[in-house]
């Protein structure tokens, strides 16, 4: 496994996503000898795992059963330990494609935090791109460059344990895109643009308040920045369910020539139900879900043009 | 499976400047266009016309002025905003009538300041200048005025290569009907979810004039490689060719015609039998279509267009095109035609043939489907070509689709992690005591149905292979049970 390679077999050392349900799924890491428990068992990692194909529906100890998937960016964003307030993949996306990010694409990141978005960052500019990302908490640079170990893309990445917005990217002229998660993206815009390469690219700036993108877009202008936009994305998940309604009892009465017509259309159609459930009638519903995610940030976008 | 070909020079490499047959993006205010480089031919975009012979030799992201006669001139220095002399503003409207009159300079007045060849910044100044209102507007409807003017009478084009969020965007504002209203959104969002990267084998079901399968191609960087499935008798890519990727990009794309899908499932598929049957359509088309207007403008399906990628010994197709056209002049007998119409019949064999190889290998990395075609039966068949703990991507314009999508993808088993999903997209207006969400937006950016193939149960998998229609009669026990778990 590598988070930027797919690969068909479960082997020792690899990060593997257990998967229960819907809404319960984690990481685990793959070890000789080592062991996981679910609410169905245990998974054994040297007989249950390795040697497996990923997508295999593995038996617990308690005679429930898991699949065990192939890591992804986009599991792991919902399955890696939190250090801080994560991107989600539906921010990211419009990140990595408004960044017009590819293989090769050169990238800083501020702040690096818990790496959600960089995985997915360095995804997508494997094999040959190059990720820089600054992290000024210090515990929180050294745990993340663990796991870029951990997943086998740390030659693609190089994180820096400094202050941004003092101390910028530590890198000139090379960045296609610059990415910005930090409280005060303002004082770093300076530093972006000078990251950037001389022939131009692309920066954005994810921020939760009003107010912070306000101070962003004046600093982007000052610093030349063209095209400044600025968008919200929300994503509305589904629910796919049958529903059933109670059809309303009207009483008996005189019936119509219409409505013995209707009637008899419907029954043709809903005898199977009607015979079952008297009085009610199915349909299928991509129901909204009783509660969303109302807002993650603003996602500002700008331009450096070639100077 | 990553085949590194050509890799593209990453950091140090300088940055190529525009040539002539390149790709490029014209950019104006919000507005694109995708064209091809050539010398000598007039381009019209946004009610101008010009010429690009000037932009040649220029790196890209330069800014030009149209001047007269279609020549476009660098800019040297980005103009600063017009100078607001005296700063002199109203509070308020109470005072301002909407007589028609307030303007001085008549049409004809402003027709003869353009004839005279004045710069669009010198007639907004003459605008300003003769406007008895616009001393009295606050300093935000003045601002608004002149930008208003600027956008008229101002025109400065950048030149941009072409990208998945510049042809994305591009597409949808100008054309969405030609990619079933797929908002770019919702294209980040497939690309992301269906884990698209370089090095996989993607299979790639697309009906949005080649948009997913350049999204898609851009992505792989020119690593691992695609198979476009496509519905009649040529796959339609002009969205694609205005990628303007190098040529390796095209090594390890293949592409195989969807009515050819159950055949090769059921094993009964022959590459030999239906190439012929399938030259002699793309012949009929060839014929019908002249293959000179295939390259002006968005481009229509048509035949020489679609671009045989493999062989091309062709590497721009509009002279190709020119060269035909001239040969069909010369030689009445079209000896020369023949020929080479075989020679194409050989390779389009020796593709179909590949094309079906790579996909029996049922070993693909991802399955993107964004077609006007209904689903669920071309998802439910293209999964059997997907291996296990892979994601996959169907995008649909409508809801409903997609739930019957979901229905029979529990039923058949051997997916986990559905998930119907739509995303809202709100731009923002940001100036200092003028921020809103902008006043319109788009309605909708159409639907996507997400989840990851996982392991068939073996009695289950077998059952499937050799019954293309499938089970309607699955125990309901087994689906409630998957129901509840997933």
């Amino acid at each position: 496994m590598s988070f930027v390679e797919y690969r068909d077999i479960i082997q020792n050392g690899d990060t593997a996503i257990v998967f229960l349900g819907h809404d319960s799924m984690f990481a685990i890491k793959v070890q000789q000898g080592g062991s996981t428990q679910t609410k169905y068992g245990a998974i054994k990692h040297s007989t249950d795992l390795i040697g497996k194909k990923y997508g295999s529906k593995v038996t617990c100890s308690k005679g429930g059963w898991v699949y065990i998937l192939h890591p992804t960016p986009e599991l792991w964003t919902v399955t890696l330990p939190h250090r801080t307030q994560i991107l989600y993949s539906t921010d990211i996306s419009m990140i990595v494609m408004m960044l017009e990010l590819k293989p090769g694409s050169i990238v800083c990141e501020s702040g690096t935090g818990s790496g959600s978005l960089s995985h997915a960052i360095i995804r997508t500019i494997a094999p040959t791109g190059r990720l820089y990302t600054v992290e000024f908490h210090k515990q929180r640079a050294e745990k993340a460059e663990e796991e870029f170990c951990d997943h086998k893309i740390d030659h693609l990445v190089t994180v820096k344990n400094q202050d941004v917005c003092k101390e910028g990217f530590g890198v000139v002229n090379v960045a296609d895109a610059v990415f910005l998660d930090i409280p005060s993206p303002w004082e770093a815009v300076k530093y972006a643009k000078s990251a950037l390469k001389t022939e131009g690219g692309r920066i954005c700036s994810f921020s939760p308040c009003i107010e912070q993108v306000q101070r962003t877009c004046l600093a982007m202008t000052d610093q030349d920045f063209m095209d400044i936009n600025t968008f919200e994305i929300l994503l509305r998940v589904y629910d796919v369910r049958t529903v059933s309604l109670q059809l309303p009892d009207l009483g008996v009465g005189h019936t119509s020539n219409q409505d013995t017509l209707t009637d008899k259309k419907n029954q043709s159609k809903e005898d199977s139900w009607r015979d079952s459930q008297q009085g009610t009638t199915q349909f299928k519903s991509g129901a909204p879900l009783r509660d969303m995610a109302g807002h993650t940030g603003y996602l500002t976008f700008a331009t450096k043009y070639l100077s | 499976m990553s085949d590194p070909v050509e890799v593209p020079a990453p950091g140090g490499g300088q940055a190529q400047p525009v040539s002539e047959g390149d790709h490029v993006v014209l950019k104006r205010e919000e507005v694109f266009k995708a064209v091809q480089v050539h010398r000598g031919r007039k381009v019209t975009f946004e009610k101008q016309w010009f010429y690009l012979d000037n932009a040649i030799g220029q790196q890209y992201g330069t800014t030009f002025e149209v001047s007269s006669g279609g020549v476009l001139q660098p800019l040297k220095v980005k103009t600063k905003e017009v100078a607001k002399e005296a700063n002199e503003a109203g509070i308020d409207n109470r005072n301002i009538i909407d007589d028609g009159k307030s303007q001085k300079l008549s049409r004809d007045d402003i027709e003869a300041l353009k004839e005279q060849g004045l710069k669009g910044q010198d007639i907004v100044q003459h605008l300003i200048e003769n406007s008895t209102t616009f001393r009295d507007k606050t300093g935000f409807a003045q601002e608004k005025y002149i930008k208003k003017k600027k956008k008229k009478y101002e025109a400065f084009i950048t030149i941009l290569k072409p990208t998945t969020r510049i042809m994305a965007m591009m597409y949808h504002s100008r054309e969405p009907g030609k990619i079933c209203y797929l908002r770019y959104d919702t294209l980040a969002q497939m690309l992301t979810l269906g884990n698209i990267h370089a090095g996989s084998k993607v299979i790639v079901a697309e009906t949005c004039a080649g948009l997913v399968l350049g999204a898609v191609m851009e992505r792989l960087g020119g690593f691992g490689s695609i198979i476009h499935v496509y519905p009649g008798s040529l796959p339609v890519r002009s969205a694609m060719e205005n990628f303007g990727f190098p040529r390796s990009f095209y090594n390890h794309l293949f592409d195989f015609p969807i009515n050819k899908l159950n055949s090769l499932l059921s094993g009964s598929f022959s590459a030999e039998k239906e190439t012929l049957q399938k030259q002699t359509e793309v012949m009929m088309e060839e014929d019908s279509g002249s293959p000179l207007n295939t390259h002006q403008g968005d481009g229509m399906p048509c035949g020489e267009t679609m671009m045989d990628n493999n062989q091309s010994e062709e590497t721009k197709p509009m002279d190709v095109a020119c060269e035909e056209a001239e040969n069909k002049e010369k030689n009445p007998d079209r000896k020369f035609n023949v020929e080479e119409r075989r020679s194409k019949q050989e390779d389009r064999l020796k593709k179909l043939q590949t094309a079906a190889a790579v996909l029996q290998e049922r070993n693909a990395d991802g399955l993107i489907i964004a077609s006007r075609l209904y689903p669920s039966p071309l998802l439910l068949c293209l999964l059997e070509f997907v291996a296990p703990s892979r994601p996959f991507v169907i995008y649909c314009q409508y809801k409903e689709p997609l739930l019957v999508c979901y229905s029979n993808l529990r039923e058949r088993g051997g997916v986990v992690n559905l998930r119907l999903s739509e995303t809202w997209l709100r731009g923002y207006q940001v100036l200092p005591n003028r921020t809103h969400p902008k006043l319109t937006m788009s309605g909708s950016g159409g639907y996507i149905l997400t989840g990851i193939t996982v392991a068939m149960d073996r009695t289950k998998s077998v059952d499937n292979i050799s019954n293309s229609q499938r089970a309607e009669e699955r125990p309901a026990k087994r689906q409630k049970i998957e129901e509840s778990r997933s």
